[in-house]
C-alpha cells in the first residue's frame, strides 16, 4: 500500500512540476483519440437517422425498378415489375411510378435529374415527407431535400426541367431511396442524378412522346428483415448462365432491400469515416513519437533523480513504476478527453444530409469504441515509455548519479565525414550520431506527418477527377456535388492535416528541446574550445533539419502509398508540389527548431562544465 | 582575420585590473572574486593555490573567457577581452587559449586522434592537416598507440595527456589547467607533471589552477588564494626542474 502511495505521490509531484510537458503530452495524445474516436463513430452516425426518415415516409421495404435503356431496343419489363405485386411475402405495394431523365436548370445549373410521377394523394408507402412546403400539385414540383440543399434552391423558387418552367413547391425527404448525391442507382441510371416529383399529368407533359423510361414499385414485405433475401431472389438472371440475353428480351427489374439504401446513405460519410480513420492512425504514431520524445527527454534531464530515488533505496521496479505511472495516468486522461471529444464531434463534423429527417444526434458509445480508444491511448503511453522506464531502472546508481548513464553512441563514417563539413554541419551531424534512436524518432515524425500531407493532396486531386462533369455531362457550372461532398471531406482532410503538422511541430521543438540538453555537455565544450554559439545553435538545429529531410523524402512514397491503400487508387500529386511539400517542411524545421537550438547554443559553458564535477 | 594575429606578442601575456565575480543576489550574493590584479608574463608559468570554493576556478574561467566579470577588466596579449562578444571569445578560444579540466572533459564518442583534431577542425583547417597535427600532439604526449581508443579504454592519466595535446592543438598563446591532476593516481600525476614542465620549458604560458603542492613547486610563480582575492605571491626561481621527481616523490 505505502510503495503505491509513493509511486503515485512521485508521478503526481513530477507531472505538476512540468505542467508544460503534461499538458502538451496530453494534448498530442488525446488529438489521436480524438479524431480515432470520430473515425470509429461514424459507423453509426447515419443509421438512426434513415430509421426516423424511414418511419416518418413509410419507408418501402423493396423498391424495384425496371428501366430502358436511353438507346437500347429492349423495353422496359413492366409486366415483370407488375408481377412483383403478386410474389409471395409482399404485403403491400404503391406504384408504379413512371420515371424519366431530365436536365435540371436551377442558380446557374444545369444537371441530370430523375423525375418520377406521382400522384397528388398520399400514398400509404413511400410518402416523400415535405420538409419545406407541400407535396406536388398540378405545375409545381417537389425537390429530394439533399439535391435542393446542394443546388441551393427551396419552396417558391423557380427551376425547370427539360427547359420547361416549373415551381417549386416544396422540399421533401425520402427513404425509398438514398440522399443526395449518392442517389441510390439501378439498372441504367445518371450517376449523381437528383430527385424531382411531378404530378403524373405534369410528368406526361415532361417526358419525350409521354412515355416514361422506368419505373419504380415499392413493395412492402410481411417480414420487413427478410428484405435482402427477397431482392436477391429476385434479382437472379432470369436468363440461364452461359447464354446471351436477345434483343427483343425484356429489361428485368432490379430490386434494391431498405438495408442497401441505409447503407447508401452511410456511404455519404465513408469518405470523412475512411480519412479520420487514417488520419486517427497516423496521429496515433505520431503520439507515439511525441510520448517517446518526451519521455527520453526528460530522461537525459532526469537521470541524475533517479539516482537519487536509487540511492534512497528506490528498487528498480518502483523507479520504472513512477516512469510508467505518469505517463498511463496522462494516457488515461487523454483517453476519456478524446472519447468525450470525438462523441461531440461526430453529428457536427458529418452532418450526414438535409436529405434525411432530422440532424445526426451523438451516437451511442459502444464499449468496443471505449475499449478501442483506451487501449490506444494507453498502448502509445506504455510502448513508448517501458524501453526508458526499464533503462532508467536499470541504470547503476553510482552512474546516475554523475549525470552519465547514457553513453553516447558512436558512429566513426559519420564522424569522419563530418570533419570534412563546414563547423555547424560537422557539430550538428555529430550531436545527430549521438543519439540514433532519437533521430530516428524525428524523421519517422515528419515521415508520418508528410505521408499524411501527400495523401491528402493525393485525395483532393483524386476528388476533383472523380467529380463527374458537371450534370453528369451536361453543360454547366461548378457541379454542386464538389460543395456537398468535396467540401466536406477537404474540410476532414485540412483538419487532419492541420494536426498532423501541429503534433510533429511540437515533436520537433521536443526533440530539439531534447538535444539540446542532452548535447548540452558536448555543446558548451565545443565552445570552450572555439566554437561560437551561433555555430552551436545552428549545429543544433541541423541536427533536426537533416532528419526533416529524410522524413520528408520518405513521407512522399509514403503518402502515394497510404493513399493507394485507403484510396484505393494510385495517384500521383505533380512534382513541383511535391517540392513545396519537402522544402516547406525543411523550412518549418529549421523555423521551428531555431528557438531551442539558440537557447541550447547559448547556455553558460563554465556552469555547464562546472556541473560535471558537482 | 585569424584572432590570435590581432593579439600583441610583447607584454604581458595575460592581466586583469580589479576583476571581481559575484554570484547570487541579495542574501545569497556570493562573491567569488574580489578586486584581483594579476598579470602573467609571456612564457611564464603562474601556479594558483587555494582552498575548495577560494575562487580559483573562477579565476581560470574569466582569464579563458568562459564567464563574464561581473566588474574589472581582462587583458589577453595586450586586447582587452571581457567585453568581447561572445562569437568574438569563441574564435579568440579558438586560437588563442587552450584549456585543461580536472574532468577531462573529452568527447565520449570520439576517439582520442579525433578529440585531438577537433579544435582544428573548429579553426578550419583541412581534415588532414588537423590529423597530422594530432598525430604529432599524441606522439608528444606519447600516446600515438592509444590514437584509436576511446575515452573510455583509456585511463585517467592517458585521458588528461589527450586532454592536454588538444589544448595544445591550436597552439595557444596561453594554456589554462584547472586542477590537470585532481582526478589521477601518483603515476599518472607524474606523466602530467612530466608533460606540463616540458611546456613551460618550450615556453608556454601556462596558468595551472592546483591543490598539489608538487605541481605548484613546478611553477615559475604561486599565487595562493583565499575567499577571492590572492593572499601571498611567491616567485619560485624558474621553478623545480631537475628536482620534479625527487619532490614529487614518485620514482626510487
Amino acid at each position: 500500500m505505502g510503495r503505491v502511495l509513493l509511486v503515485r505521490r512521485l508521478a503526481a509531484r513530477d507531472l505538476r512540476r512540468r505542467p508544460v510537458e503534461t499538458a502538451l503530452l496530453l494534448l498530442a495524445i488525446m488529438a489521436a483519440t480524438t479524431v480515432l474516436t470520430v473515425g470509429l463513430l461514424l459507423h453509426g452516425v447515419t443509421r438512426g437517422v434513415y430509421q426516423s426518415t424511414r418511419e416518418a415516409t413509410a419507408g418501402p421495404d423493396v423498391v424495384a425498378s425496371v428501366m430502358a435503356p436511353p438507346k437500347g431496343s429492349r423495353p422496359a419489363d413492366f409486366a415483370g415489375l407488375q408481377a412483383l405485386t403478386g410474389a409471395p411475402g409482399v404485403s403491400g405495394h404503391t406504384g408504379p411510378y413512371p420515371v424519366v431523365w431530365a436536365t435540371l436548370g436551377a442558380n446557374g445549373y444545369r444537371l441530370g435529374a430523375q423525375v418520377v410521377g406521382r400522384d397528388t394523394a398520399p400514398a400509404s408507402i413511400d410518402q416523400p415527407k415535405p420538409t419545406q412546403g407541400s407535396w406536388v400539385t398540378d405545375g409545381g414540383a417537389v425537390v429530394e431535400a439533399a439535391f435542393a440543399d446542394a443546388v441551393g434552391i427551396g419552396a417558391g423558387d423557380r427551376i425547370t426541367l427539360n427547359r420547361r418552367s416549373f415551381q417549386v413547391v416544396g422540399v421533401a425527404v425520402t427513404a425509398a431511396v438514398s440522399p443526395y448525391p449518392n442517389v441510390s442507382c439501378f439498372d441504367f441510371c445518371m450517376p449523381h442524378a437528383g430527385l424531382v416529383w411531378l404530378t403524373r399529368a405534369d410528368f406526361r407533359s415532361l417526358s419525350a412522346k409521354g412515355r416514361p423510361q422506368g419505373y419504380f414499385l415499392n413493395l412492402k414485405l410481411a417480414d420487413s428483415a427478410a428484405a435482402p433475401a427477397f431482392a436477391a431472389e429476385h434479382n437472379r438472371p432470369r436468363v440461364p448462365t452461359g447464354t446471351r440475353p436477345s434483343e427483343s428480351d425484356p429489361s428485368p427489374p432490379r430490386l434494391l432491400a431498405w438495408q442497401d439504401v441505409s447503407k447508401a446513405s452511410a456511404d455519404l460519410v465513408r469518405n470523412q469515416r475512411q480519412t479520420l480513420l487514417t488520419g486517427g492512425w497516423l496521429l496515433v504514431l505520431l503520439a507515439m513519437a511525441s510520448v517517446a520524445v518526451l519521455v527520453g527527454g526528460r530522461m537525459a534531464d532526469q537521470i541524475r533523480r533517479v539516482g537519487l530515488l536509487k540511492a534512497v533505496g528506490g528498487t528498480p521496479s518502483l523507479v520504472a513504476s513512477v516512469l510508467l505511472a505518469e505517463y498511463v495516468v496522462v494516457a488515461l486522461l487523454a483517453a476519456a478527453a478524446g472519447l468525450a471529444a470525438g462523441w461531440l464531434a461526430a453529428p457536427v463534423i458529418t452532418d450526414p444530409s438535409a436529405g434525411l429527417v432530422g440532424r445526426a444526434g451523438a451516437p451511442p458509445l459502444t464499449m468496443s469504441t471505449v475499449g478501442l480508444v483506451t487501449a490506444v491511448a494507453l498502448g502509445v503511453a506504455v510502448a513508448a515509455t517501458l524501453v526508458p522506464a526499464v533503462r532508467a531502472a536499470r541504470t547503476s546508481t553510482v552512474l546516475a548519479l554523475a549525470d552519465s548513464a547514457r553513453a553516447p553512441r558512436r558512429a566513426p563514417w559519420l564522424i569522419a565525414l563530418s570533419a570534412r563539413l563546414p563547423v555547424p554541419l560537422l557539430l550538428g551531424l555529430r550531436v545527430a550520431a549521438r543519439r540514433p534512436r532519437r533521430i530516428m524518432l524525428a524523421t519517422v515524425s515528419i515521415a508520418v506527418t508528410v505521408s499524411g500531407i501527400v495523401a491528402a493532396i493525393a485525395a483532393r486531386i483524386d476528388l476533383r477527377a472523380d467529380t463527374p462533369a458537371p450534370g453528369g455531362g451536361l453543360v454547366g457550372l461548378e457541379s454542386p456535388l464538389d460543395v456537398s461532398k468535396a467540401d466536406r471531406l477537404n474540410e476532414v482532410l485540412l483538419a487532419i492535416t492541420i494536426t498532423l503538422v501541429a503534433l510533429a511541430a511540437v515533436n520537433a521543438i521536443f526533440i530539439t528541446w531534447a538535444t539540446a540538453i542532452d548535447a548540452r555537455h558536448s555543446s558548451a565544450l565545443a565552445r570552450t574550445l572555439g566554437a561560437t554559439p551561433q555555430q552551436v545553435s545552428v549545429g543544433l538545429s541541423a541536427a533536426q533539419v537533416l532528419p526533416a529531410l529524410v522524413g520528408a523524402i520518405l513521407g512522399i512514397p509514403g503518402g502515394i502509398a497510404l493513399f493507394a491503400f485507403v484510396g484505393d487508387s494510385t495517384t500521383i500529386p505533380p512534382f513541383w508540389q511535391l517540392l513545396v511539400v519537402v522544402a516547406g517542411t525543411v523550412l518549418v524545421a529549421a523555423g521551428l527548431t531555431a528557438i531551442p537550438a539558440r537557447i541550447g547554443g547559448r547556455r553558460p559553458v563554465a556552469e555547464i562544465l562546472r556541473s560535471e564535477l558537482a | 582575420m585569424n584572432a590570435k594575429h590581432s593579439l600583441s606578442q610583447v607584454g604581458p601575456a595575460l592581466r586583469t585590473r580589479g576583476l571581481e565575480k559575484e554570484y547570487g543576489h541579495g542574501a545569497g550574493l556570493v562573491r567569488a572574486l574580489d578586486t584581483v590584479e594579476l598579470e602573467v608574463a609571456s612564457g611564464e608559468t603562474l601556479a594558483v593555490m587555494g582552498p575548495s570554493g577560494c575562487g580559483k576556478s573562477t579565476l581560470l574561467h574569466l582569464l579563458g573567457g568562459l564567464e563574464r566579470p561581473t566588474g574589472g577588466e581582462v587583458w589577453l596579449a595586450g586586447r582587452r577581452i571581457d567585453q568581447l562578444s561572445e562569437k568574438a571569445l569563441a574564435r579568440l578560444r579558438r586560437h588563442a587559449i587552450g584549456f585543461v579540466f580536472q574532468a577531462f572533459h573529452l568527447m565520449d564518442e570520439l576517439t582520442a586522434a579525433e578529440n585531438v583534431e577537433l579544435p582544428a577542425l573548429l579553426a578550419g583547417r583541412s581534415p588532414r592537416a588537423a590529423r597530422n597535427r594530432a598525430a604529432t600532439l599524441l606522439e608528444q604526449v606519447g600516446l600515438t598507440d592509444r590514437a584509436e581508443h576511446l575515452p573510455s579504454e583509456l585511463s585517467g592519466g592517458q585521458r588528461q595527456r589527450v586532454a592536454i595535446a588538444r589544448a595544445l592543438s591550436n597552439e595557444p598563446l596561453v594554456v589554462l589547467a584547472d586542477e590537470p591532476t585532481g582526478n589521477l593516481d601518483s603515476a599518472a600525476t607524474l606523466d602530467v607533471l612530466r608533460l606540463l614542465d616540458e611546456l613551460r620549458s618550450a615556453g608556454q604560458t601556462l596558468v595551472i589552477v592546483t591543490h598539489d603542492a608538487r605541481i605548484a613547486a613546478t611553477a615559475d610563480r604561486l599565487i595562493s588564494m583565499r575567499d577571492g582575492s590572492f593572499v601571498e605571491e611567491t616567485r619560485l626561481n624558474h621553478g623545480t626542474t631537475g628536482r620534479l621527481s625527487e619532490l614529487a616523490g614518485l620514482e626510487g
